[in-house]
């Protein structure tokens, strides 16, 4: 229900009007490391370009960056290539993106989660810290021993940022509650190390808590497979991860990029690109939390009347969720 | 939870990340200590990783993927062989190109097989090695210090954990204990005289090869079917390497070589545990500086407590018999 509502007005938001006018576009999608398929935020950018290649039969070219000295180096190739536009998935790919951008003015490049002031240009950033505040909240609900985890990969802003919102959400619905944190690495090999990933997890389990969020990418499903193993509680992020473990999966946030992918592709192919910065929060439907059949039994009706208020009270803006980015810092621990 | 409970957690924590480390470092011992130079342990780790993980996949069984995962690595050394030992090549060469024939082909295979970027599914039920309760859990369960040692450092592993503790003083007696233990060693000092004595060099090394596959094949299985349950390319992460450091940390004996491989599993657990954690004086230490202290530690314990680690003598030179 949740996600239906969120799809149709992230939908509404890129699609204008049905019938507009389509030009012939040869787009191309960059997905960072941890590959297309790490179930989590490359495989939601990946389903999105699936999507846009369905609905109006353009094939795309596609780059899955194995170490950070090819990111320049694609991009360069694909806009060479005539590529446009030209998709670039997670934050890592700023700065080469930024450099080939100026060079290739005419060529029109979308970034996901990083913003970059270019004329050619669009930058879609989301709001994780909202949709972390709302997981945050069901696990302090789903907690016995008021103890909750929270993995994350790559030690960087964009990765605290969702730690805080989780921290945040945790402490509304119990202000007792206790939040051990841990980041995988300092590289981006953080985000694809489950071994790691299953360790600190069961590191956490052993201090006590008894559901574990992450916002790890591949190394995640190490996470969520040390949870289940436990027969404790995860929370998966970014794709809808609740049917990796079914019944030990207490949500999944969701992060609707692929929404975003397929909205920004569809947007070039009926001439509506247009660059700036686009904001997905949890009003837009950027962010969400998943509810299925996987987890329905997990979800009672009292963490659901919460997160119903949680959620109306942070559209109406009644509740503020601090964004870490906006100063490196974050209100509670 | 108290102190005691802390500290057991940890060290069982640090057990199980140094069960791959230990494989390849017995692995490499036989190897070298025949006279075989092998940085090949992370490329046959690697492979015997995924073939395990494909045969479990197919047959629902781990023992199965025990098997075939073993057998993927020996197949890998007996390359490794022809090429360093019939063919006299360049060990260090071979040792490469096995390295990175397992990382492209075993993601290439992935991903042509599973659709899923070089990935697997996921190994569910009995394809997967699950922990195994020992007996005297329950009856130790109330006994201080013991009762919890046991139940978290002795007990609840998987199968290949035993498996590769066993190899410790079974490498030790086969070694120093048995006439093949014997030859193993003097063919990797002096293989001329051991040809005087009229034993087969090539056939020593080449049984030396099969230890070395086998444990490399436990290693990996052990990796991706007990562990991650799945595999994904590159999930040995370097592990092969920091095997051979452990083999010259220990100098190629294999009860130290335990200790070293649990020294390094040990840090990368205190790493894991002390993030995020207040140390009493100091205050909470940035990630950056925990993760650092394992790779930090290493350089000063092998730079000033070891001492000379001195080789097997006849280590990477082929044995031509002189005519």
């Amino acid at each position: 229900m949740t996600i239906r509502f969120a799809t149709v007005t992230v939908a509404a938001l890129f699609a204008g009007a049905a019938f507009a006018q389509t030009t012939p576009i040869k787009p191309a999608v960059t997905f960072d490391v941890g590959g297309k398929f790490d179930k989590s935020f490359n495989e939601a950018s990946y389903n999105g370009a699936e999507a846009f290649k369905k609905k109006s039969g353009i094939g795309y070219r596609e780059f899955e960056v194995q170490n950070d000295a090819q990111r320049e180096q694609a991009f360069r190739r694909f806009a060479r290539d005539g590529q446009d536009p030209i998709v670039a998935t997670g934050f890592s790919n700023g700065a080469a993106l930024k450099k080939v951008a100026e060079e290739f003015p005419k060529t029109r490049f979308t970034i996901i989660d990083f913003v970059i002031d270019l004329p050619n240009v669009q930058s879609i950033v989301f709001k994780e810290h909202e949709g972390s505040y709302l997981v945050g909240l069901l696990a302090a609900k789903a907690s016995k021993t008021g103890k909750v985890g929270f993995v994350g990969g790559m030690d960087i802003p964009l990765i605290r940022k969702f730690a805080c919102g989780y921290v945040q959400g945790v402490k509304a619905a119990n202000p007792r509650a206790e939040v051990i944190q841990n980041m995988t690495g300092t590289t981006g090999a953080a985000f694809n190390d489950p071994v790691k990933g299953g360790e600190l997890a069961r590191s956490q389990m052993d201090r006590g808590a008894d559901v574990v969020y992450h916002a790890a990418g591949g190394t995640g499903t190490g996470v969520l497979r040390a949870v289940a193993d436990a027969g404790k509680l995860g929370i998966g992020v970014d794709s809808n991860q609740n049917g990796l473990h079914p019944g030990k999966v207490l949500t999944s946030m969701l992060k609707r990029v692929e929404v975003a992918v397929e909205g920004t592709l569809t947007q070039a192919h009926e001439g509506k690109w247009k660059p700036g910065v686009t904001v997905l929060g949890l009003a837009e439907g950027g962010v969400a939390w998943a509810l299925d059949d996987h987890n329905k039994a997990l979800i009672t009706d009292d963490m659901k009347a919460a997160v119903a208020k949680a959620e109306a009270d942070i559209k109406s803006g009644a509740v503020k969720v601090h964004d870490y980015m906006s100063d490196q810092k974050c209100p509670v621990q | 939870m108290d102190l005691i409970e802390t500290a057991l957690a940890i060290l069982a924590s640090g057990l199980r990340l140094a069960i791959p480390l230990l494989c390849a470092c017995l692995a490499g011992l036989y190897s070298e200590r025949s006279g075989v130079v092998d940085i090949g342990l992370e490329g046959k780790m690697l492979a015997a990783a995924f073939g395990a993980t494909v045969a479990a996949l197919s047959t629902g069984s781990a023992y199965a993927g025990l098997a075939v995962g073993m057998a993927t690595a020996v197949v890998l050394a007996l390359i490794h062989g022809y090429a360093a030992i019939t063919q006299r090549g360049n060990q260090i060469v071979s040792g490469m190109a096995i390295n990175m024939l397992a990382a492209g082909l075993t993601a290439l295979l992935g991903n042509v097989w599973y659709r899923e970027g070089g990935r697997t599914p996921s190994l569910e039920g009995a394809a997967r090695f699950n922990p195994i309760t020992l007996p005297g859990t329950e009856t130790l369960a109330d006994v201080p210090v013991l009762g919890p040692f046991w139940r978290l450092v002795v007990s609840g592993h998987p199968l290949p954990v035993y498996l590769a503790l066993a190899a410790v003083p079974l490498t030790w007696f086969l070694l120093y204990r048995t006439r093949w233990g014997l030859r193993l060693r003097a063919v990797g000092e002096n293989p001329a005289a051991v040809d005087t004595a009229g034993i087969s060099v090539p056939r020593i090394r080449y049984s030396a090869m099969l230890a070395t596959g086998v444990l490399c094949g436990l290693g990996g299985t052990y990796l991706a079917v007990a562990q991650a349950a799945s595999f994904l390319p590159h999930i040995t992460a370097g592990k092969g390497f920091i095997a051979l450091a452990a083999l010259i940390f220990a100098k190629w004996r294999p009860v130290q070589a335990l200790g070293a491989c649990l020294l390094f599993g040990l840090l990368d657990a205190v790493a894991i545990r002390l993030q995020g954690v207040a140390l009493p004086g100091i205050g909470q230490v940035p990630v950056q500086a925990i993760q650092a202290l394992p790779y930090v530690l290493t350089v000063i314990l092998l730079a000033g407590f070891v001492g000379r680690a001195i080789p097997p003598k006849a280590i990477g030179v082929p044995y031509v018999k002189e005519r």
